[in-house]
């Protein structure tokens, strides 16, 4: 009797706190249902006027009179609102003031999608955050985050000091295909230093440091922001692989080193115009090494670097027993894992849309489902492969696979069907696993979020598969190389920024050839024209580039770094959680920690 | 007076209590606890690598009870808690020497 009157009281009380708000909004409902009733009584909007374009007579502004709730009325658009430049007379628009703005619109569409798709990215830190720090132990929780939060300011500064300048300082110079202009606007061509070391054969660029006023551009800042959040990827791979050991002062200077150098030089080679991109134009690999979006110069950079990390930081206490078998230290929060993939898996719909640097190719719809599929494809064949091995499909391994399939699709993204984009999606849940075996029980290294395998492999996977699967459909032209289709005759052209190339080109193209995208060994599997083995060839290059270049420069820095403050944590730190130790704070100082899930230290 | 320590499984928190409520006990305290006993843990795998969780996640309940009622709060315990399968838990009984409610100063079994 007691419980139902309480039941009734305590409801009692919500109900008069809620019975205002609750005739509030019905009486707003009612007004709304009324206007809706009545709509139909009053006159609709006059109708639009007649197009500027066709126009030389459009009306002068008036003040609207309704308001226009289609936006096919007043706020249409007309001559008017043609204010940029602002028309001379609206009356009178001139066919330069329409060509002017169309091309603004263009520029302006691409500028936004790509400043959109570069804040989604940006928010893929939150996801790295959760990710890794639910994969580890709750002793070392506020470390974790503390690294995912730092690596985004530091790297950034160091992007800013010399990593932006190094990568793209000559992107601007070399020709690109016939007819390619920057999306961003003109301003991009003022980033027009490259040092190279033979024609074609560039190594970095520098223009722009510190974002100096020579490069103070609306298209430049547009890059700087969108590749700044692509590096960021990069930087906080390693903070996975290296996590719960990793001295938080060592960590702090590499995130400087990670936004200057690795990432900048390895994507100065494929992205700013290096020799890597041009290997078609050189060696006659295909299009040169293909990365759309970047799985091997944002994920594999990202998962050598962790993997040489890890290998040089040694393994967490206990982690190996004495015969080198791996011991289990599970997550300590998987809710926090999900959420973190979850909010991956939605960045990336910035990360690969995104790299067209234009909303206005319609290439990002086949991008983003190729994306999702890919995904999709990894989870499920991660889950059921664990399903097979061990009777569960671990949730860790799950998120791996789905992120796996998310970092394999990133590069070829843009050159796939979805036949081949659910095939890599795939093989990627696939590898994912093997690799995370691999890692741990045969090269020894404790990654504890499978960092190296989803990153560094299915980088490597991501940009193999586009010398596999292309199927010819995007990428004319890419690195300079056209090549042409009449029937079966193959017509190879390189725009090497001469009138003669060009010539040939628009001849070849008015003779009925018709220009071939990036195609890989199989492309004629998934609908190409024929087969180019030689793209594998520049996707070869360019995994066995990063691995050897961006491991070389890995494995200085941290034995260098490893002087100036050394990069392993204490042991009894280590043993006591670093949360404490290193950071000062506790991430949950009103729970007990058990510290159930650490292994023994012999 | 005594004291029982019932140690049970979580999910059976529910019904002890009512049927401890049922037969008069107002009041008990609770503990999250782990262990283990005969049952011993079980291994699990985590990313490929086997781990044993032997310490079970299970509930202390610390009532202390006037000596005529324990009887009946033991059965009430043992028939509420009891799923036949190992693991169910185990209760001690012990004496308590002296019992004083704060507030008042009462002491004795008037404290309970």
């Amino acid at each position: 009797m007691k419980i139902i009157y309480n039941f009734f009281g305590n409801y009692g009380n919500a109900w008069r706190m809620i019975a205002p708000a609750i005739c509030i909004t019905a009486v707003f409902l009612g007004g709304q249902t009324a206007a809706r009733a009545q709509a139909p009584a009053t006159t609709p909007p006059p109708a639009p006027a007649a197009p500027a374009a066709t126009s030389t007579n459009a009306p002068a502004a008036t003040p609207p009179t309704l308001p226009d709730s289609t936006g096919t009325a007043n706020n249409q658009g007309t001559a008017v609102d043609l204010t940029w430049p602002a028309p001379a007379d609206p009356k009178k628009v001139t066919m330069d003031e329409v060509i002017q703005n169309v091309a603004h619109n263009k520029v302006a569409i691409n500028v936004v999608w790509t400043l959109v798709t570069g804040f989604l990215v940006m928010f893929m830190q939150a996801g790295f955050a959760l990710v890794e720090a639910g994969l580890c132990r709750a002793k070392n929780a506020a470390h974790v985050f503390s690294m995912n939060f730092m690596i985004y300011g530091l790297g950034m500064l160091g992007f800013w000091i010399c990593g932006f300048a190094i990568m793209f300082g000559g992107v601007g110079v070399g020709p690109g295909c016939f007819g390619f202009e920057p999306s961003l606007g003109q301003g991009i061509n003022l980033l027009n230093k490259e040092f190279y070391i033979m024609p074609n054969w560039g190594l970095f660029g520098y223009t722009g440091f510190f974002l100096d006023p020579s490069v103070f551009d609306t298209a430049i800042f547009c890059l700087f922001l969108f590749e700044m959040v692509f590096m960021d990827t990069t930087a906080t791979i390693p903070t996975g692989a290296m996590a719960e050991r990793w001295d938080f002062r060592n960590f702090f200077i590499y995130g400087f080193w990670v936004g200057m150098i690795p990432y900048a030089v390895f994507g100065n080679w494929v992205w700013g115009g290096g020799w890597l991109a041009e290997l078609g134009q050189n060696l006659g690999l295909g299009h040169g090494h293909v990365d759309f979006a970047g799985s091997s110069v944002v994920h594999m950079t990202g998962g050598v670097i962790g993997l040489v990390g890890a290998w040089v930081i040694g393994p967490r206490l206990g982690k190996f027993d004495k015969s080198g078998k791996p011991r289990a230290i599970p997550a300590h929060d998987i809710p926090m894992v999900f959420l973190g993939t979850f909010i991956l898996a939605f960045g990336w719909f910035g990360f690969n849309p995104g790299s067209t640097l234009a909303g206005t190719d319609m290439r990002i719809a086949i991008i983003a489902v190729n994306t999702m599929l890919a995904s999709a494809a990894g989870a499920v064949a991660a889950a059921i492969i664990m399903w097979i091995w061990f009777g569960k499909p671990d949730p860790s391994m799950l998120c791996n696979g789905m992120l796996a399939g998310l970092v394999a699709i990133t590069a070829p993204c843009a050159f796939v069907n979805s036949m081949g984009a659910v095939l890599i999606g795939i093989i990627s849940g696939i590898l994912v696993v093997l690799s995370v075996f691999f890692v741990e029980r045969v090269l020894k290294i404790d990654d504890p979020v499978g960092a190296v395998s989803v990153h560094g492999t299915n980088g490597a996977w991501g940009v193999i598969s586009v010398g596999l699967f292309a199927n010819g459909t995007y990428g004319q032209g890419w690195g300079g190389v056209h090549v042409l289709l009449k029937g079966a005759t193959k017509l190879i052209i390189n725009n090497d920024g001469s009138a003669e190339a060009l010539k040939k080109f628009t001849d070849a193209v008015s003779g009925g050839y018709v220009d071939q995208g990036v195609t890989g060994a199989f492309g004629t599997l998934f609908g190409a024209g024929y087969n180019d083995w030689s793209q594998l060839g520049a996707q070869c290059t360019g995994t066995l580039t990063n691995f050897v270049a961006v491991g070389l420069m890995a494995l200085i820095w941290f034995k260098l770094s490893n002087y100036i403050f050394p990069i392993r944590s204490k042991k009894e730190d280590e043993l006591a959680g670093l949360d404490l130790p290193e950071m000062g704070a506790l991430a949950y100082p009103d729970f007990q920690l058990t510290d159930a899930t650490s292994p023994r230290v012999d | 007076m005594k004291k029982l320590e019932a140690v049970i499984k979580p999910f059976k928190l529910e019904e002890v209590k009512e049927a401890l409520t049922a037969i008069g006990v107002e009041g008990m305290t609770l503990t999250e606890v782990k262990g283990f006993g005969r049952q011993k843990g079980h291994t699990e795998i985590y990313r490929g690598s086997e781990y044993t969780v032997d310490f079970l996640p299970k509930v202390k309940l610390e009532i202390v009870l006037a000596d005529d009622i324990v009887e009946k709060a033991v059965a009430a315990i043992v028939k509420s808690a009891k799923t036949n399968k190992i693991g169910d838990g185990k209760i001690f009984i012990l004496p308590v020497e002296e019992a004083v409610r704060i507030r008042t100063e009462e002491k004795g079994e008037k404290a309970l």
